[in-house]
C-alpha cells in the first residue's frame, strides 16, 4: 500500500483509526512530517531577554539549545555534540557565550561555530569547515515574543503560517499593559498518552461539562447564582454565542468571550475564588477608582483557547505547549504569564494584578487538566482493543447550516461541534504523506 | 473570605526564608517529640483520606505552599504547584468528594513515610523540617514522590505547610491528591 492511500485509511471523513495514537512507527513519522515539516513553537522571548541567555527545549525529540547569540540573534542549536553526540548542555537554562561538551571538550560559540577542539594536531581536518559546527534549525523567527523553528526550507513564512490565527493571538496579547506578557514559571503534567489526544482536546466544547463536571461544581460551591468559572456550558452549550473557528494549518479557536457583556468587569466577576483576590481587588479599587474594572479583568482567565499546530496553546492566561515524549506519553506545560506595566498605565497597580493572576492560573491545571489527562490514559488504555479500530470526531457532520464557511476562508460551529479534529486531523493526513524539505544549517 | 493579602504573603516568604540555622535547633527531646507526632498523625489522616480531620489540625489562617521553581521564590510573582489557604483547601476536598473528579476516580491508595525531623524555633514560632516519601498505588501503578517539608507550627496548630518536592520543577503526573 502506498503511504498516501494508507494515511487515507487511516483518517476518514468522520472518524481516524486507533493506530494514528498507538503506533510507535507514525509516531516516528510525525517526528519528521509534523514536528520537522511545520513552524513548531519554541520557546517565549522573555525567558531570553539578553544576549547569552539560552534555554533548553525540544523540537519533537530533538534536542535543543535555544539561545540569543552574543550578536543578539535567536537560534535553536541542535544539543548534541558533533563530534560523538552527546548533549553539550545539561542545564535548562542560563548565560553563556560557548558551550563546552563534557565528554572530549569540544566547545562552540554559541553562534553554534565550533571555537575548537582539544590538541588539534592529532587531526589531519581543517576544523574551519562549517562540517563540526553544531547543526541548527535554519528558520528561527518570532511572532510578537513567541519564537518558532522550523527545519522545512519549504514551510512559509511564519506569519502566513499562523495565517488568520493571528488575529486572536494580537488581541490576547493587546488585552495586557504594553501590549505583552512575560513568563512566570509553569505548572508541568505529563501523561501517559499520544500528543495528540490533547490537542484534539484543545477546542472541544463538548467534554466541558462531562470531564471538568468536578471544577464546575467546585468553582459554583460559594456563589449565590451559579455563574462562575465556565458555567456557561452547562445547559445548552450551542446555543450560548461562543463558538469554535477553524483557521486552516491545524490551527484552531474555542471563542467563549461572546458568553459575556462587553464591559470592564465582566470577566473579573465570574472568576472563582482565589487566595488573595478579596484583599487585592479592594487595594486596585481604592487606588484605581473607575478605572479599576480593567485592571481585576487582567487578573481573570481570558475566555479563549487559541491552539497554534501542532503543540501552542493560549488558554486563559497561560501558554500551554504540548510535548511529544513517546507514542503514547506527552508533557503538558502550562507557562504563566505576568504582566508587565512599563508605561504605568495601570497606577502602581501592576504587581498587585499578578499576585491575583498567579493563584488563577494555578486553578485550572489543579482542579481541571489532571481530569483531561486522566482521561487522555483512559483513550489510550481503551484503544488497546486492537480490533475496535475507530475513534469518532463526526459530531455536527451532515447537518446543513451547522458549519458555516466565512469569506475569510475559516470555517465556524457552534461550541460543542468536532469541525476542527476533522479539519486539523485532514491535515495531519496531508502531511503524513508530503516529504518535508528538510535542511539543517551548521 | 480569604485572609491572604500583601502582609500575609510577605509574612510567609519570610517565615520560610533562612530558618535552618544551627543556633536555632530545638534540641528538648519532648518538643521534638510532640512535632514529630503531630506530623506522623497528620500523614496518617491523609492516608486515611480523612480530610476534615486534617484540616482540623491546621490553623484557622492556614496557607499549603508547594513551589514549583527550584527555589520557593515569591508566590506573588509565579506560580506554584498550588499555594493553597483554607478555602482552596476545602475547595480541594470538595471537588475529591463530588465523585466526578476524574484522575482520583478511583482514589490513589497513599502510604506516607515521615522522616529526619528537625525543629527549629524561630521568629516566636516552631519550625519542623522533615523529609516526606510518598507511594501511591492507583491504576494498576506504584509511584513514589519524594519531598523535604516545612511545618510552621503555632499553639499546637500547623500555620503554614511548605512542600519541596523533588521533582518540583518539572512535569508531575496526575498530581491531584492532597499533599
Amino acid at each position: 500500500m502506498s503511504t498516501s492511500i494508507f494515511f487515507e485509511h487511516l483518517v476518514q471523513e468522520d472518524r481516524v483509526h486507533r493506530s494514528i495514537y498507538t503506533d510507535p512507527l507514525i509516531f516516528e513519522l510525525e517526528m519528521t512530517h509534523i514536528f520537522g515539516g511545520v513552524w513548531c513553537y519554541l520557546a517565549h522571548e522573555s525567558q531570553l531577554p539578553r544576549p547569552d541567555d539560552y534555554i533548553t527545549a525540544q523540537l519533537g525529540l530533538r534536542p535543543l539549545i535555544v539561545v540569543r547569540d552574543s550578536g543578539g540573534k535567536l537560534r535553536a542549536l541542535f544539543n548534541r555534540c558533533t563530534h560523538r553526540g552527546a548533549r553539550v548542555c545539561r542545564e535548562t537554562r542560563g548565560n553563556a557565550r560557548t558551550f563546552q561538551c563534557p565528554y572530549h571538550g569540544w566547545t562552540y560559540f554559541n553562534s553554534g561555530k565550533l571555537r575548537g577542539v582539544p590538541w588539534p594536531e592529532g587531526y589531519a581536518c581543517d576544523f574551519s569547515e562549517g562540517k563540526y559546527n553544531l547543526a541548527q534549525v535554519p528558520r528561527v523567527e518570532s511572532y510578537r515574543g513567541f519564537i518558532f523553528g522550523t527545519l522545512n526550507a519549504d514551510a512559509p513564512s511564519l506569519a502566513d503560517y499562523l495565517g488568520a490565527a493571528r488575529q486572536p493571538i494580537d488581541e490576547w496579547l493587546d488585552r495586557n499593559p504594553g501590549g505583552r506578557v512575560v513568563l512566570a514559571a509553569a505548572n508541568r503534567l505529563k501523561f501517559k498518552g499520544n500528543w495528540k489526544l490533547a490537542y484534539d482536546n484543545a477546542a472541544d466544547g463538548y467534554h466541558v461539562v462531562f470531564s471538568h463536571r468536578s471544577l464546575l461544581e467546585t468553582e459554583n460551591r460559594h456563589a449565590a447564582d451559579p455563574t462562575r468559572g465556565m458555567s456557561f456550558y452547562l445547559g445548552k452549550p450551542d446555543e450560548a454565542p461562543m463558538y469554535v473557528q477553524y483557521f486552516g494549518r491545524g490551527h484552531h479557536f474555542k471563542d467563549k468571550r461572546p458568553n459575556l457583556e462587553r464591559r470592564p468587569g465582566a470577566l473579573w466577576e465570574i472568576e472563582a475564588a482565589q487566595p488573595g483576590m478579596a484583599a487585592y481587588e479592594q487595594l486596585i479599587r481604592q487606588k484605581l477608582g473607575a478605572k479599576a474594572l480593567r485592571a481585576l479583568d487582567l487578573a481573570a482567565s481570558e475566555p479563549v483557547n487559541i491552539n497554534i499546530f501542532p503543540n501552542l496553546s493560549l488558554l486563559g492566561n497561560h501558554i500551554q505547549v504540548l510535548q511529544p515524549l513517546a507514542v503514547d506519553e506527552t508533557e503538558s506545560v502550562w507557562y504563566a504569564t505576568a504582566i508587565v506595566d512599563e508605561a504605568n498605565e495601570l497606577g502602581g497597580m501592576a504587581d498587585a494584578v499578578n499576585a491575583i493572576r498567579m493563584r488563577t492560573q494555578e486553578s485550572f491545571p489543579n482542579f481541571g487538566e489532571v481530569d483531561d489527562a486522566a482521561n487522555f490514559e483512559e483513550i489510550q488504555k481503551g484503544l488497546a482493543a486492537c480490533e475496535d479500530e475507530w475513534v469518532y470526531m463526526h459530531r455536527g457532520l451532515g447537518i446543513p447550516g451547522r458549519v458555516k464557511a466565512l469569506p475569510d476562508g475559516t470555517l465556524k460551529a457552534p461550541a460543542t461541534d468536532e469541525v476542527f479534529m476533522r479539519e486539523h486531523m485532514k491535515e495531519w493526513q496531508r502531511l503524513m504523506t508530503t516529504r518535508p524539505n528538510i535542511q539543517l544549517s551548521r | 473570605m480569604s485572609y491572604v493579602d500583601d502582609r500575609f504573603y510577605a509574612d510567609i516568604v519570610a517565615a520560610f526564608t533562612g530558618w535552618q540555622r544551627p543556633e536555632l535547633a530545638v534540641t528538648d527531646v519532648a518538643t521534638r517529640d510532640e512535632c514529630r507526632r503531630l506530623l506522623e498523625w497528620e500523614a496518617r489522616l491523609l492516608d486515611e483520606a480523612r480530610y476534615d480531620d486534617w484540616l482540623a489540625l491546621y490553623a484557622e489562617e492556614c496557607v499549603v505552599w508547594v513551589p514549583a521553581t527550584e527555589r520557593p521564590g515569591d508566590p506573588r510573582r509565579e506560580v506554584t504547584v498550588f499555594f493553597d489557604d483554607r478555602q482552596r483547601l476545602q475547595d480541594r476536598i470538595f471537588r475529591l468528594r463530588t465523585g466526578k473528579a476524574w484522575s482520583q476516580v478511583p482514589p490513589s491508595r497513599t502510604v506516607r513515610l515521615v522522616s529526619n525531623v528537625e525543629v527549629f524555633r524561630a521568629a516566636g514560632k516552631m519550625m519542623v523540617r522533615s523529609n516526606l516519601v510518598l507511594h501511591e498505588f492507583r491504576s494498576g501503578e506504584m509511584r513514589t514522590l519524594a519531598a523535604w517539608c516545612a511545618h510552621r507550627l503555632s499553639g499546637g496548630k500547623i500555620e503554614a505547610k511548605q512542600i519541596n518536592l523533588l521533582e518540583r520543577d518539572q512535569s508531575l503526573r496526575n498530581p491531584s491528591i492532597l499533599l
